[in-house]
């Protein structure tokens, strides 16, 4: 049974003031990867655009189950109608092993956005992967050179940060992610409405590469990686201790000590970290790094320096750290020479190639010490002998017998579950999708999120549709003559504001009410109170209206009250004129008089003056 | 503030500043002045009929009487030519804010400071003159220092702890990295393709869109090329930074530059090429690995000497996301993206900090050197022009446009080596300015007042000048301009909860209207609309309160009214609502509706309504509400 691409589809509602252009349902889906560390390959649909993130291909098979299973995506018609976009985060073959198949061999022309390193490196580990498979191996039905030009062709390079229009909606960007050169987390938005794809990350800086770093961009989802889900490593620097003494100790001993490496990422930081200590310790026994892809691997480190630490990049002038003294190329005859030796060899699982040889050759001398300084998939002799398996059985049912020594040593550079937290503190999303990781684990930090940010977090397996809703605000026009009419006063302070939303043509655009009905060719009907209040009061009308003036001055503090030349007086925009009673010569009757606008402010005056005015005091 | 160039034009009015003891520098005359007085002699030298200050050279800064710069913002760099007054902005003027640049803007910007830095401050001059800055001095003087501008602001070179401090505040920025300032605008550096790192910038908010164009260039060199349809839709273009020798062809520049170099050195002379450590150097360097091996100069020795040579060219071969297409191609391989590397391996070019040490030990003639200052007035190059200059068969080959080289020459003179001027100057003239006007189509453009008319040196040129509809606006030194662009709206968000209380109401077809009451929350420039709170429960009438308490707190927001009131309809209305004495009267403009038993009449007109009645609240309010049912509220 193939293994399924994980689809997660989410769905995005949106909550709109009721008008036609948004009270449709926008769907937005997303697909993807599941509950396993295998293979790397995600579906997105967000705002209607549709988005692959990674594809990858799973290292512990060598039949059609390595590849992702694309007609999940679309049962019937292209990819390309489908598609918007491929992104892929990184060059290792677990995220982008499976794209000249996607694109070649199934069928995709749209465009595949990667970094400038990754569109470097990825062309030649998918060459060498081939090699093995098929030129060694003897595979057929595989993607062949050309196919892995081709598929080169459809890739657009991208800065860092660099905001990529895909289409006039859909816009990406990436950010640094460490893990290995080129690594990137990608940021995917559509209006208001995000997602971010972590790839593999790395949180802590180490001997080449910096730390992943994301602004608080609030994504509506943050789908990470949680391959170390439940590790909280110790410090890096134990860890290198660590490996340098076991080294250390095989070759004084007159042990080999074989890592298995990819290429390029680890091989890179330990080898520095090998040659400081061979420097220090003045040490003699050779270290030899397969040949081929490391040293133009060191190439791509030299030219893309950019990429790598603040440290390295400062000093790269003097002193270029890829550059090595004590390491030199490895010749498949010195695997025989006696004596100690230390050799990097790929690949890093030991389920093919030179490291595999190599080790066949050193398994049966408990002199003997193989380091696996990463993460095994099952299936690959790297995940046995990792799990205590010392009897393995090759090809041509022969049994290998396990002497050496065997030892793990975290340098994969994944971020832990305090990296996981940590990236999560800094993206601020409002939901978390946990994905590359096992089961168990996830549970685990699954528990830990939501506890800690109060978010919803989902791990979905394989084939499994995830969907989450968004509630975003609707961004509208504001008049500026509106908008500083309420902001003039204390730009600061929340305030009560009024206005008039136009809805025409899917623009939205809120203007003073005045603006509204200009816009739209009405006039204003005025609505006008007039009230009279009777009062008594058998003074001569000005002193009458002087008493009211006072009293309403003493009440009304905030307001302007005014006393017009021609007798009467204002309140705001209201009027109040005194008369004198027709037949009662001790009352005086005022008109009040105030606009629907004024509404409160005159109900409250004729309320005020009925009650009648207070003794004056004079 | 956009850019912050240094004016080292100001430094040829200066004398050169010799690495080693010039007996031909330190025997020039004093000047004596017209009148005979000579007190000026100590800071003011002739040589060839030129005055020349005895100093250590000064430069001109940008304005900075005309603004507080303590309140600007933000500092949007251009490109790595375009930085070098930075120090002086961001140490000595109360400056706060912050400065983008893309990453190789800042590693060769360091550059270039660092070698100017190092080239002045590696020969100590004791003199500072200043006696001839006074006012009343600077009128007595021959020209060019009578007619030099802003004298008394002319700064000495800034030192490398300030360098490092000025570039510590700088934010690093990729192309088309959309970067919020204040919440209020958004600001882009795009590729302008005249140099590593080189942008043009848009600032944009929502509505409107200026966009900054200077030092661009659509020649393929090594740079990434320009982006021009990010630049299409602006409102305003400022354009600036056109190329200096508008009628040089920069290939058949470098094409005469090849032969010139060739010719002298097969006739057993040395050439000296005076520029910058990063830029041009590049594509000569690159043009010369074509060409050595085919014009058999395969053993002439190439130096490169400058303090920051070696970091130079390493630099060039790590920006590979900011090189052109063919060369990322080649990192790709992976190859280094310049051929200066190969040059380099097999000894072809080699580079040096200074022309003491190594240099002097491998120095070999005839030869081709590349140094720098271009002015000619400090750096290595003072050297080997005091070297080389008494020989006729040495050229000096002058590739960058910034210096007229015969100003540079001046206090050389006379001088029997060759000169050739060839000026390599990759920036936009003005036949490609006019095809990208045309292809972005501002609304408007704004350029310095130099490019709205013909060179001075050549009035009949009228193709040598903007040309444009509307035609440009210009500016120059210390003016204000205000761009003809007036701001209409702002974005603002409305919060989904408030979204669902609205109620729309199609008033024409399509055309639908609602009314909004919420508060207004502004944080950060960012404008927010909520539900409003709740409206606090109205005091119960048994409960006394201080007359005070009462007064309506904040502004009632009553909506404005529209429509009109059909009298029958209103008066059937106020009878089904239990008024039985109701009587309409007609005036001239509209009705008279008359309760006689409650002493209330309503005139109603076509755009008005007037209740008037006695003080009878209830009865009011009552009629107040059977209007507003006939109107619409906005």
């Amino acid at each position: 049974m193939p293994l399924a691409l994980l689809v997660i589809c989410l769905t995005f509602t949106t909550s709109s003031p009721p008008g036609p252009a948004l009270t449709a349902r926008v769907p937005a889906s997303l697909g993807g990867a599941g509950q396993d560390v295998g293979r790397s390959c995600i579906l997105v649909s967000i705002a209607g655009k549709n988005v692959m993130l990674d594809c990858g291909m799973h290292m512990g098979y060598n039949d059609d189950r390595r590849f992702p299973d694309f007609s999940y995506i679309t049962q019937n018609g292209r990819l390309t109608d489908f598609l918007d976009c491929v992104i892929i985060s990184h060059f290792h073959l677990d995220h982008c092993g499976a794209l000249p198949y996607f694109s070649e061999m199934v069928g995709y022309d749209g465009p595949i956005y990667m970094t400038h390193p990754t569109k470097a490196i990825c062309p030649i580990l998918l060459e060498d992967y081939r090699k093995i498979t098929v030129d060694k191996k003897g595979e057929t039905n595989f993607f062949t050179s050309q196919m892995i030009k081709d598929c080169m062709k459809k890739v657009v390079a991208v800065h860092l940060h660099q905001t990529v229009q895909v289409d006039e909606e859909l816009e990406i960007k990436a950010y640094y992610a460490g893990h290995v050169l080129g690594a990137a987390m990608f940021q995917i938005k559509v209006g208001c409405e995000s997602v971010v794809y972590t790839g593999d990350y790395n949180m802590t800086p180490d001997r080449h590469l910096g730390a992943a770093w994301i602004d608080k961009c609030r994504p509506d989802l943050l789908i990470t990686e949680s391959t170390y889900a439940t590790t909280i490593r110790d410090s890096k620097r134990c860890r290198e201790r660590d490996f340098l003494k076991k080294v250390h100790e095989t070759v004084e001993r007159g042990g080999k000590v074989l890592i298995p490496v990819f290429a390029l990422g680890r091989a890179q930081e330990l080898c520095i970290l090998l040659e400081t200590f061979w420097e220090r310790m003045n040490l003699k026994a050779p270290i030899y790094f397969s040949t081929g892809l490391t040293e133009k691997a060191n190439h791509y480190y030299k030219l893309f320096i950019t990429w790598t630490n603040q440290k390295i990049r400062k000093t790269f002038v003097q002193r270029n750290m890829f550059e090595f003294k004590h390491i030199k190329a490895f010749d498949r005859a010195f695997a025989d020479n006696p004596g100690p030796m230390v050799v990097f060899a790929t690949p890093g699982m030991l389920h093919a190639g030179q490291s595999l040889q190599i080790f066949r050759k050193w398994a049966g001398n408990e002199k003997n010490m193989v380091i696996m300084p990463g993460y095994c998939v099952q299936g690959t002799v790297g995940h046995k002998i990792l799990s205590g398996q010392r009897k393995l059985e090759m090809e041509g049912r022969q049994i290998l017998e396990v002497k050496m020594q065997v030892e793990y040593m975290s340098f994969s550079a994944h971020a832990d579950a305090k990296g996981i937290m940590q990236l999560i503190r800094q993206a601020e999303p409002r939901n978390v999708l946990l994905v590359h990781g096992e089961a168990k684990k996830m549970e685990f930090l699954k528990q830990k999120i939501e506890q800690e940010f109060h978010v919803n977090c989902y791990m979905p397996a394989n084939g499994e549709t995830t969907t989450i809703f968004t509630n975003p605000s609707i961004p509208v026009d504001i008049s500026l003559g509106l908008l500083k009419r309420e902001t003039a006063i204390d730009a600061k302070k929340p305030k009560l504001m009024h206005g008039t939303l136009i809805m025409k043509d899917n623009s939205f655009r809120l203007v003073s009410p005045e603006q509204a009905l200009k816009e739209l060719g009405l006039a204003e009907h005025q609505l006008r109170f007039t009230c009279r209040v009777h009062i008594q009061d058998p003074r001569k009308e000005h002193e009458t209206v002087l008493r009211v003036y006072n009293h309403l001055k003493g009440v009304l503090k905030d307001y302007s009250v005014q006393h017009l030349p021609d007798g009467s007086i204002t309140v705001e925009s209201i009027l109040i004129q005194a008369t004198a009673h027709l037949e009662d010569q001790g009352t005086k009757v005022l008109l009040v008089s105030w606009t629907y606008q004024d509404e409160e402010l005159g109900s409250y005056l004729t309320s005020l003056l009925k009650k009648g005015l207070p003794q004056s005091t004079s | 503030m956009l850019d912050c160039g240094l004016d080292m034009t100001s430094t040829l009015n200066f004398l050169p500043l010799p690495l080693v003891q010039s007996p031909r520098l330190s025997k020039l005359p004093g000047l004596v002045l017209k009148d005979g007085s000579t007190f000026l002699d100590k800071e003011l030298k002739e040589c060839s009929g030129h005055v020349f200050v005895d100093s250590v050279p000064e430069f001109c800064l940008p304005e900075t009487e005309l603004l507080d710069l303590s309140t600007v913002d933000v500092i949007l760099i251009s490109n790595y030519h375009c930085m070098m007054a930075l120090p002086y902005i961001t140490e000595y003027t109360g400056f706060t804010g912050t400065v983008y640049a893309t990453e190789p803007t800042v590693q060769i910007g360091r550059l270039l400071m660092e070698e100017l830095v190092n080239s002045i401050e590696r020969v100590p001059k004791a003199q500072s003159a200043s006696m001839w800055k006074n006012k009343e001095v600077q009128r007595l003087l021959p020209a060019p220092l009578k007619d030099a501008v802003e004298v008394s602001m002319w700064r000495k070179c800034y030192t490398m702890p300030e360098v490092n401090a000025a570039l510590s505040k700088i934010q690093l920025v990729g192309y088309s990295q959309k970067i919020e300032l204040f919440g209020a605008v958004q600001v882009t550096p795009l590729s302008s393709g005249y140099a590593l790192g080189s942008s043009n910038w848009i600032i944009q908010s929502h509505y409107e869109k200026v966009s900054y164009v200077s030092g661009s260039s659509l020649l393929t060199t090594h740079p990434q090329p320009m982006d021009q349809a990010s630049l299409k839709n602006s409102d305003v273009l400022i354009l600036t930074g056109l190329t200096q020798i508008p009628t040089a062809n920069p290939d058949g520049m470098v094409g005469e530059f090849c032969s010139n170099l060739a010719m002298t050195v097969r006739n057993g002379g040395n050439v000296l090429v005076p520029c910058y450590p990063s830029g041009v150097i590049y594509d000569l360097l690159e043009c010369l690995y074509q060409y050595i091996d085919s014009a058999g100069l395969s053993n002439v020795p190439f130096y490169f000497i400058s303090p920051v040579a070696n970091s130079s060219l390493e630099f060039s071969q790590i920006f590979a996301e900011w090189l052109c297409h063919n060369k990322q191609t080649k990192v790709y391989l992976p190859e280094p993206p310049f051929p200066h590397a190969e040059l380099i391996q097999t000894n072809k070019l080699k580079h040096y900090p200074s022309i003491h040490g190594d240099f002097s030990n491998d120095f070999k003639q005839p030869c081709v050197i590349f140094t720098g200052h271009p002015s000619l007035r400090f750096g290595d190059v003072v050297h080997f022009m005091e070297l080389w200059g008494k020989s006729s068969l040495n050229t000096v080959i002058f590739t960058e446009p910034d210096f007229s080289y015969l100003d540079a020459l001046a206090p050389y003179q006379p001088l029997a080596m060759k000169c050739v001027y060839c000026p390599i100057d990759t920036r936009l003239n003005f036949i490609q300015v006019s095809k990208l006007l045309k292809e972005v189509q501002p609304l408007h453009v704004v350029c310095p007042e130099q490019y709205t008319q013909p060179p001075p040196s050549q009035s009949h040129r009228t193709d040598l000048m903007i040309d444009c509809q509307p035609p440009p606006m210009s500016y120059r030194r210390a003016e204000v301009l205000t761009l003809p662009y007036k701001r209409r709206y702002e974005k603002i968000e409305i919060m989904p909860e408030l979204a669902d209380s609205l109620v729309p109401l199609e008033i024409k077809p399509g055309i639908s209207l609602a009314t909004v009451s919420a508060m207004l929350h502004t944080k950060d420039n960012k404008h927010v609309l909520q539900l409003p709170p709740k409206p606090p429960q109205p005091p119960t009438s048994k409960k006394r309160k201080r007359v005070s308490d009462d007064v309506p707190e904040c502004k009632p927001l009553k909506p404005l009214l529209s429509g009109s009131i059909p009298v029958d309809q209103f008066v059937q209305t106020l009878e089904k609502h239990g008024f039985s004495d109701v009587k309409v009267e007609d005036t001239a403009k509209g009705h008279i509706v008359l309760l006689q038993e409650a002493e209330t009449l309503i005139q109603i007109e076509e755009d008005s309504t007037h209740i008037i009645c006695d003080n009878d609240e209830p009865l009011r309010v009552k009629l107040r509400d059977l209007v507003l049912k006939f109107l619409q509220k906005f």
